[in-house]
């Protein structure tokens, strides 16, 4: 795209120097989220982290809101907030679920972390901007909406297949998981209980 | 829309989160005495103890608010309005009679009650952790151990009655309804109103509070306000899921002179599972904590998979 078109393009849509509502509050929920997720790797004190991660996973789902994405927002916190964070938390209380801070929290490959993700922030943000530049997309009116009629007949008329593969790759790990889990009673059990 | 209805909605659905828990409430206390041949509360407020429920919230407001001393106070004291509130806003999408008498109509409806509903389990595992008492951490575990369980009978239960009526909006849901959805969809109702009850740790399911066992489990450290903060969730709890249930499985405000009294059929299939769940309480022994895993993986599950293949082989061949 040319200097020039860019400037015609940027001078028919909104700027970012006039925001809404709604901008304002999607960039507020951005920071929070930002802020609990950080502070979520950080902490030393195992519970807190999990709870921050309640946190930064509704962020994202009322940032998906905000879009006006419904559907993907009501699922991220059935998914993530229901039931990996309850299944977090039950790990954690299994095991110890100390009270105070964990001096062994720290891990010794902190340098190499934070060299991932920034990496990996880096390139999200510079292919999201590269490929939406200053382009407006209206969600209130003809825009690409997220409710759930939109989301299923996407995702079963234009993307099934890889949907369907996706799924068989879930399935292949679930019965890979059960495997495993029950591996000494395999053992036990010889070649010839591979049956069951 | 304007301001003031949304108000208007807004005070309404409050008025029923503060009044139906306490009515569920009070049923509990006269119908339990009665199975038991006792008379119940007979004193507050006079006519046959109907204040009762009143009086102890006036109880629970006069008394100290404790945090043990090890307890980590801020999440200990945190826990009990994040148990308490997702059953609020769960009450805001449940449809009560036709013609847009609902508090707001969520496109994703099913997805909206079941995924905030699940969040209310995040109080009891914050609770149970920051006592710092042991018999607290146990019931803890066990409500975790019991919501992973019993989440995904509940999720495809509720994913049955969307496929026979073609869309996820609890609106659509009852628009869409006929009178023979209620035997087609039987098992389902089953599925859903018994891991509900999983859920919400009701009897027979309450071994994560079982008293004999590990005192009151989560809740065991709490006093005043916010134990009774934790009592609300439970019996707004009874109320939502009695409600989603009626509206899911029982047709709504579906029955005669609907456009009249729709909201009063609503009212009434919701008392009327409500009852049943009081009912449960008095006459099951509890599950082990081993045999409520059991039934929700090899019954319950296996019985929502049924459901939704007999609602997927009813809609094609209806079709």
């Amino acid at each position: 795209m040319s200097t020039a078109a860019a400037a015609r393009l940027a001078a028919d849509t909104p700027g970012f120097l006039s925001p809404t509502g709604v901008e304002v509050l999607f960039l507020l929920v951005g920071v929070v989220t930002l802020g609990a997720a950080i502070v979520s790797v950080t902490s030393r004190r195992l519970v807190h982290a999990a709870l921050w991660l309640v946190v930064a996973l509704g962020g994202i789902a009322v940032e998906y809101l905000l879009l006006s994405a419904e559907f993907i927002a009501w699922v991220q916190v059935l998914i993530y907030v229901g039931s990996v964070v309850v299944l977090l938390l039950f790990g954690l209380m299994l095991t110890k679920a100390p009270m105070g801070r964990s001096p062994d929290a720290d891990s010794g490959n902190r340098p190499v972390a934070l060299a991932v993700a920034v990496t990996a922030a880096v390139t999200l943000v510079t292919v999201v901007v590269d490929a939406f530049h200053s382009t407006w997309i209206d969600l209130d009116d003809g825009g690409p909406q997220g409710t759930t009629r939109v989301t299923g007949e996407i995702l079963f008329r234009h993307w099934v297949l890889p949907f369907e593969a996706l799924s068989l790759l879930l399935l292949a790990a679930l019965v890979g998981a059960i495997v495993l889990s029950r591996r000494k009673d395999g053992r036990t059990g010889g070649e010839n209980g591979g049956e069951r | 829309m304007d301001v003031l209805d949304v108000a208007w909605r807004l005070l309404a659905v409050l008025l029923a989160f503060l009044v139906l828990p306490l009515l569920v409430g009070q049923t509990e206390h006269k119908v339990m005495a009665h199975m038991q041949g006792r008379v119940g509360p007979m004193y507050a407020g006079g006519f046959h103890g109907w204040a009762q429920l009143v009086a102890d919230g006036v109880k629970f407001a006069q008394k100290e608010d404790i945090v043990p001393a090890d307890a980590d106070r801020r999440i200990f004291q945190l826990a009990p309005v994040v148990a308490l509130l997702p059953y609020l806003l769960v009450l805001v999408a449940i449809p009560v009679g036709p013609d847009g008498m609902v508090g707001q109509a969520v496109d994703a409806g099913i997805f909206f009650v079941l995924a905030v509903m699940g969040v209310g389990v995040l109080g009891s595992l914050m609770g149970g952790w920051a006592s710092a008492n042991k018999f607290s951490l146990l019931g803890a575990l066990r409500t975790a151990a019991q919501l992973l369980a019993y989440e995904l009978p509940l999720l495809l239960a509720a994913a049955s009655v969307a496929m026979a009526a073609g869309t996820v909006s609890l609106t659509g849901i009852l628009e869409a309804f006929e009178w023979w959805w209620v035997p087609w969809q039987i098992v389902g109702a089953f599925v859903f109103f018994t891991a509900g009850l999983a859920e919400l740790q009701r009897p027979p399911f309450d071994a994560p509070v079982a008293d004999s066992e590990i005192i009151f489990g989560a809740y065991t450290e709490y006093t005043g306000l916010r134990f009774a903060f934790f009592l609300l969730a439970e019996y707004a709890g009874i109320v939502v899921l009695s409600a989603l249930t009626a509206v899911l499985f029982l047709g709504g405000w579906h029955g005669p002179f609907a456009d009249d009294l729709g909201w009063l059929w609503t009212l009434l299939k919701t008392a009327v599972l409500a009852f049943v769940v009081i009912w449960l309480r008095v006459s099951y022994p509890r599950l082990r904590a081993d045999q409520i895993q059991r039934f929700a993986w090899t019954v319950l599950v296996p019985l929502a998979l049924l459901q939704i293949a007999l609602t997927g082989v009813v809609k094609v061949v209806i079709q």
